[in-house]
C-alpha cells in the first residue's frame, strides 16, 4: 500500500537534506560577498555528507513505496542513494582542488551539482514513468550547465551544446516510447504496466516502446551507439564534471535501467530465484549484443586517443559495456554484479580522473605525452594513477579484477560463453591503451623535469580512493555482502 | 618452530613482499641500504627451502589427495564464493618452490650493481617473487590466478624501465601475451567453479583438487567436446608462458630488453610456470583430453626443440642466442610430459630444474660481458679465451651443461626425457634428438668465435669476472654439476608425486 505525501515525507530525509542545502546555497549566492570564497564548497560537502548519513541510517527493508506510489524506498534505492552521494562527495573535493573553476562562481556551481545530486536520488528511485521522465531531466538539464561551466571556452561550449541537442533527441524519443507503454496500458505506474503487458499480444508496440525506452537510458549509460556525445563532452566539461558524469549519472542511468527493464518487461520467478520474460520483448538478447558493441567500440576507439580525457571517456563506454553484461542475465546475481562493479568503478575511476586534475592544474594540459617523466617529476600521483589504471584493465590484486570476476561468473554460469570471450579479450586490448599511459609516466624520460608538488591535501583525497581500490581487490566480502542485499528490488 | 613450521609456505611467499614495502618505506639516498634489505628478503626463502626440503615426506603424493599435500595452510578467505587461501607442497612444486629460493636471491645480488632508482627496482623484484612463490604453492585456483597476474605487473615494470633500447616495445609485448594467456584461463576457471562442486559441502568451489575428481564434474563438463575446449584454453595460457611455438614470439624481445637478473629471473622460473601449471593443473583436471592431445603436444615440444635451436643458431646476438636456447630447452619438458610415462614426466620435471639453473647462468654470464664490452655480438668479440680464462671457465661450464654434456644435470634430464617418450612416439623423437645435435652446434660455435681464435685486439684489456659475479655463478655451476653426477636427492624429491601424475593421468584410459 503506497504511503501518502505527508506520511511519505519522513522516508524522503536524504532528498530533503540536499534540497535544504540547494536552497541554503541560493542564500548564499544571493547575500555573499565572493563569488570564490569555499563557503559554497563547504557548505555543499556537510549537506551531501548528511544526506549519505540519512540515507545509511534509512531502514530500507520492508521496502515502501512513497508519495502515492511515485518513488520506492527499497535496497536498490538506498544503494544507489549512497553511491551517487559518496560520488557527489569526491567531486566536491575535485572541484575544490580544480585550477580551472577556481576563477568561477563557486555557489552556481555546487547549486547545479546538487540539483543533479537530487536527481539522480529521485531516478534511482523512480516507480512511475512520470517521475521518470522528470527526475531524468532533472539529472540532465543541470549536466548541461555544467558541462558549459567554462564560459568562454570553445571546447566548454562545444561540450554543452553537443550535450543538449543529443540529450533532448534522446529523451524525445524516450518520451515518444513511454507514451506508448501509457497508450497502451492505461497506466503510469511500472509494476502495472508490467502486469498489463504480461497480459496482451501486442508485441511490436511493445518492442518498439522497449527500444524507444532503451534510447534513452542508453544516452545515459553511453552505450554504444548512443555514446557519441560523450567524448566530446567528457573533453570539454571542467574535468571534475567529466569525473562525476562518468560515475554518478552513469550509476543512477544503470539503476533505472534495471529498475525499469525488470519491472516492465520481466518478473520475479519464487521458485528459481532469477526473473523471467513476462512479456514477448525478448530484450536481453538486443542488450548483450549491444553490451558486446559497446565495450567493442569503447576499446578500440580508445587506443588511439592522445587527450587523456578523451581516452577516459572511450575507456568509461567501455566499461558500461561490461557492466550491461550482468544486466541481461535476469538473474540476481547478474544485477548483484553490477553493484559491486559500480562500487569499485567509482573509486578507481574518480581516482584516474582526480590525477588528471592534478596534473592538469600544473602543466595545464591533458596530453598524454605531457604525462611524460610523471613517474619522476610527482612519483605518489603516478603511482597512484597507475593503481587505478590497472585496476581499470582489470589485473589483480586491484578491485577491478574483483568486479569483472564476478561479471564474467554470472556470464559463464548462464551459459553466454561468447559474450565472456568478447569481454575477456576487451580486456587485453584496454590493456594496451591504459598501458600505453603508464609507459609514458614510468617508462619515458620527462620532457620538463620540473617536480609537480601534491599538497598534503589532494594527496589524501588520493589515499581515500586508492586504499579501496587496492583493499577491494583482496578482500571484498563486506562489499559483496551489502551489494547482494541491495539487489532486493521492490515489486509490487 | 611451530609457526615457522605451520606457516612456511606462507612465509616464503610474503616475506619477500614485507621487505619490498619496507623497502618503499625508507627515504631517498639509501642505495646501499636498499640493496641489504633486498638481500636479506630475498635470503630468507632459502633457508626455509632447505627446511622445506629435509622436512619433506617423499613417500606420499599428493598431486589429486588434499591430505597428502605438506605444509598445508588452508583457511576460508572470501567465504561467500569459497574462495579459500590453500596451499600446500607437494613434489611437483617442492623443486620449483627451492629453485625459485636460489634464483631470486641470486638475481638479487645480480643486480647489484644497478643504480638507477634502486628504490622501486628492489621493491619490483621482491613483489615478482611473492609472485612466484605464490604461483607454485597455492592449491586455490582462484589464489593461484592472482599470484600469477602479479607478476605480470613488476615484470613489465622491470623490462619497461630497466631495460635495454627497445624496453617499451619488449615490455608491452610480454604483458599484452600474457594477459591474453591469463584471461582465457580466468574464463576456463569459472567454467570450472560453476560445473562442479565440492564434495563435502556441495557448493561451488575453487580448490583445484576437487576438480581433478572427475565425478564432481557435471554433465556439461562431461562433455568431451567442452573439455577439450576447456582444456585448450588453459593450454593457451600455459603455452604462451613456456613459451611454446607459435606463443614464443614475445620471449626473444622481452629477454633481449630485460636487465641481466631480469632475464634471469624470466628464463630461470617463470617460463616454468608453464610446464608447472600443465603438470599441476591441467593434467589432472582433463587426463582424458591429456591423453587425447598427448601427440599434438609431444610435436609441438619437439618444433620447440628444433626451432629454436635453429633460431639459436642464426643468432649474432649472444642474448637472443641464449633466449632462444631456452625455447629449445622448454621443448624437451614438452615431450617428457606428453609422453605420460614415469621416466618421461621425472625427465620433463628435472629438466625444468636443471634448466632453470643452467639458463641462469647462461643469461649471468652475458650480463657479465655485456656489462664489459657493452654490446654482445657473438661475431664482435675473438680470443677472449686468453684475456680473461675465469669467466671462459664459466662459460665453458654454463655451455657444455646447457648442450647436455654428461656429467651436467641437463644430460640426466635430457636422457629420461628421451627414454621415457622413445617407446611412446619413435619418429618424434628421432627428430627431437637431431635437435640436440644442433644444439651442440651453436653452443660451440659461439664458444669458438668468441673465445677461441685471434685476440680482437679491442678486448686486450677486458677486466675478468670479480667476486660478486662469481658468486651468483658458483653455487649454479657446483649444483648443475653435483647434481649431474647425483640427481638421486632431486629425483626422489619428486619421484613419488610425478609416477603419481601419470597414473592419474593413466587411470581413465
Amino acid at each position: 500500500m503506497p504511503l501518502g505525501n505527508l506520511a511519505s515525507l519522513s522516508h524522503f530525509l536524504p532528498e530533503l537534506a540536499v534540497t535544504a542545502t540547494i536552497l541554503l546555497l541560493v542564500v548564499t549566492h544571493v547575500v555573499g560577498k565572493s563569488r570564490q570564497s569555499a563557503a559554497p564548497a563547504l557548505l555543499s560537502l556537510a549537506g551531501v555528507g548528511a544526506a549519505l548519513l540519512l540515507t545509511a541510517l534509512q531502514p530500507s527493508a520492508p521496502g515502501k513505496l512513497l508519495f502515492e506510489g511515485m518513488v520506492a524506498l527499497d535496497g536498490f534505492a538506498v544503494f544507489f542513494k549512497a553511491l551517487t552521494a559518496l560520488a557527489t562527495i569526491v567531486v566536491i573535493f575535485m572541484s575544490m582542488e580544480s585550477a580551472e573553476l577556481a576563477d568561477r562562481s563557486q555557489a552556481e556551481y555546487y547549486i547545479f551539482l546538487l540539483s543533479v545530486l537530487l536527481g539522480m536520488f529521485l531516478l534511482s528511485a523512480s516507480t512511475d514513468i512520470v517521475m521518470l521522465y522528470l527526475s531524468l531531466e532533472l539529472v540532465s538539464i543541470p549536466s548541461y550547465l555544467l558541462a558549459g561551466y567554462l564560459k568562454g571556452e570553445g571546447k566548454s561550449t562545444e561540450a554543452a551544446t553537443k550535450y543538449v541537442v543529443f540529450g533532448a533527441t534522446a529523451s524525445g524519443v524516450m518520451i515518444y516510447g513511454l507514451s506508448l507503454l501509457f497508450g497502451l496500458t492505461g497506466t503510469t505506474h511500472l509494476g502495472e504496466i508490467g502486469r498489463a503487458l504480461a497480459l496482451g499480444k501486442a508485441t511490436t508496440p511493445m518492442f518498439l516502446a522497449a527500444v524507444m525506452v532503451a534510447v534513452g537510458f542508453g544516452y545515459k549509460i553511453a552505450a554504444v551507439p548512443f555514446h557519441m556525445w560523450s567524448p566530446d563532452v567528457y573533453e570539454g566539461a571542467p574535468t571534475p564534471i567529466t569525473a562525476f558524469l562518468s560515475v554518478g549519472p552513469k550509476a543512477a542511468g544503470f539503476a533505472i535501467l534495471v529498475r525499469f527493464f525488470y519491472t516492465v518487461f520481466a518478473s520475479p520467478d519464487a521458485a528459481s530465484g532469477a526473473w523471467k520474460l513476462s512479456s514477448s520483448v525478448d530484450w536481453t538478447v538486443l542488450f548483450a549484443v549491444l553490451s558486446a558493441v559497446t565495450m567493442s567500440v569503447g576499446n578500440l576507439v580508445a587506443i588511439n586517443q592522445t587527450n587523456v580525457k578523451r581516452l577516459l571517456a572511450y575507456s568509461s563506454i567501455a566499461h558500461a559495456g561490461y557492466m550491461l553484461m550482468g544486466f541481461v542475465l535476469l538473474t540476481p546475481d547478474g544485477i548483484k554484479a553490477i553493484l559491486f562493479y559500480l562500487v569499485v568503478y567509482l573509486f578507481m575511476n574518480l581516482g584516474a580522473f582526480y590525477v588528471v586534475i592534478l596534473v592538469a592544474n600544473a602543466t595545464r594540459s591533458e596530453d598524454i605525452a605531457d604525462y611524460s617523466g610523471l613517474g619522476t617529476r610527482a612519483p605518489f600521483a603516478a603511482v597512484s594513477f597507475a593503481i587505478f589504471l590497472f585496476a581499470l584493465t582489470g589485473i589483480p590484486p586491484f578491485s577491478g579484477f574483483i568486479g569483472k570476476v564476478y561479471l564474467f561468473a554470472e556470464v559463464i554460469n548462464r551459459g553466454v560463453y561468447w559474450l565472456a570471450l568478447v569481454a575477456a579479450i576487451n580486456s587485453v586490448v584496454s590493456l594496451y591503451y591504459y598501458a600505453r599511459i603508464i609507459k609514458v609516466m614510468f617508462l619515458e624520460d620527462p620532457k620538463d623535469k620540473s617536480e609537480i608538488a601534491v599538497p598534503a591535501f589532494p594527496r589524501a583525497v588520493l589515499c581515500l580512493l586508492a586504499v579501496p581500490t587496492l583493499v577491494l581487490g583482496v578482500y571484498w566480502e563486506p562489499v559483496i555482502r551489502v551489494a547482494a542485499n541491495s539487489v532486493k528490488m521492490l515489486v509490487f | 618452530m611451530g609457526f615457522i613450521d605451520s606457516h612456511i609456505l606462507s612465509l616464503m611467499t610474503f616475506l619477500p613482499l614485507a621487505g619490498g614495502a619496507v623497502i618503499l618505506c625508507l627515504p631517498k639516498g639509501n642505495d646501499n641500504l636498499v640493496k641489504i634489505i633486498a638481500a636479506v628478503a630475498s635470503f630468507f626463502p632459502i633457508p626455509l627451502a632447505a627446511r622445506l626440503w629435509f622436512a619433506f615426506d617423499q613417500t606420499v603424493g599428493g598431486v589429486n589427495v588434499a591430505n597428502q599435500f605438506q605444509f598445508v595452510e588452508h583457511y576460508s578467505w572470501i567465504p561467500s564464493i569459497n574462495v579459500e587461501y590453500f596451499m600446500g607442497a607437494d613434489g611437483i612444486s617442492m623443486p620449483m618452490l627451492v629453485l625459485t629460493a636460489l634464483i631470486s636471491f641470486l638475481a638479487v645480488i645480480g643486480s647489484w650493481e644497478i643504480n638507477k632508482q634502486i628504490k622501486g627496482y628492489m621493491a619490483l623484484l621482491l613483489l615478482l617473487e611473492t609472485g612466484m612463490m605464490g604461483v607454485f604453492a597455492s592449491l586455490d585456483f582462484f589464489l593461484f590466478y592472482v599470484f600469477w597476474e602479479v607478476m605480470l605487473l613488476p615484470m613489465y615494470f622491470l623490462i619497461g624501465i630497466w631495460g635495454g633500447p627497445r624496453k617499451e616495445y619488449a615490455a608491452i609485448k610480454f604483458f599484452l601475451y600474457t594477459l591474453l594467456g591469463s584471461v582465457l584461463m580466468l574464463l576456463v576457471i569459472l567454467a570450472l567453479y560453476f560445473n562442479t562442486t565440492n564434495p563435502e559441502t556441495g557448493g561451488h568451489t575453487f580448490n583445484m583438487l576437487h576438480y581433478m575428481t572427475q565425478s564432481v564434474h557435471n554433465a556439461w563438463l562431461k562433455d568431451f567436446d567442452v573439455r577439450i575446449l576447456l582444456f585448450l584454453g588453459l593450454f593457451i595460457g600455459f603455452a604462451i608462458k613456456v613459451p611454446l611455438f607459435p606463443f614464443h614470439t614475445w620471449l626473444p624481445d622481452a629477454h633481449v630488453e630485460a636487465p641481466t637478473a631480469i632475464s634471469v629471473i624470466l628464463a630461470g622460473i617463470l617460463l616454468k610456470m608453464g610446464t608447472y601449471g600443465l603438470m599441476r593443473i591441467s593434467f589432472p583436471i582433463f587426463p582424458d583430453v591429456t591423453v587425447w592431445f598427448a601427440v599434438p603436444m609431444a610435436i609441438l615440444g619437439v618444433i620447440n626443440i628444433v626451432y629454436g635451436a635453429l633460431c639459436a643458431m642464426a643468432q649474432s646476438d649472444l642474448k637472443k642466442m641464449v633466449a632462444y636456447s631456452s625455447v629449445s630447452h622448454m621443448g624437451f619438458c614438452l615431450l617428457g610430459m606428453a609422453a605420460l610415462t614415469p621416466a618421461g614426466m621425472v625427465g620433463a620435471s628435472f629438466q625444468m630444474f636443471s634448466h632453470g639453473m643452467i639458463t641462469s647462468m647462461l643469461f649471468f654470464l652475458v650480463g657479465v660481458v655485456y656489462d664489459r664490452a657493452h654490446h654482445r655480438d657473438i661475431d664482435g668479440f675473438g680470443g677472449l679465451g686468453a684475456v680473461v680464462p675465469v669467466y671462459t671457465f664459466f662459460v665453458a661450464v654454463a655451455f657444455f651443461a646447457s648442450l647436455g654434456l654428461p656429467g651436467f644435470s641437463g644430460f640426466v634430464a635430457e636422457a629420461m626425457v628421451f627414454i621415457g617418450s622413445f617407446p611412446v612416439f619413435r619418429t618424434i623423437v628421432i627428430v627431437a634428438a637431431s635437435g640436440i645435435i644442433i644444439v651442440a652446434a651453436f653452443h660451440l660455435w659461439a664458444l669458438q668465435r668468441v673465445f677461441l681464435g685471434p685476440l680482437n685486439p679491442k678486448y686486450a684489456q677486458l677486466e675478468e669476472i670479480n667476486a660478486r659475479e662469481i658468486f651468483c655463478l658458483a653455487p649454479l655451476a657446483l649444483l648443475t654439476l653435483y647434481f649431474g653426477v647425483n640427481p638421486m636427492p632431486v629425483l626422489n624429491l619428486m619421484s613419488t608425486s610425478l609416477l603419481k601424475l601419470v597414473d592419474v593421468v593413466k587411470m581413465v584410459i
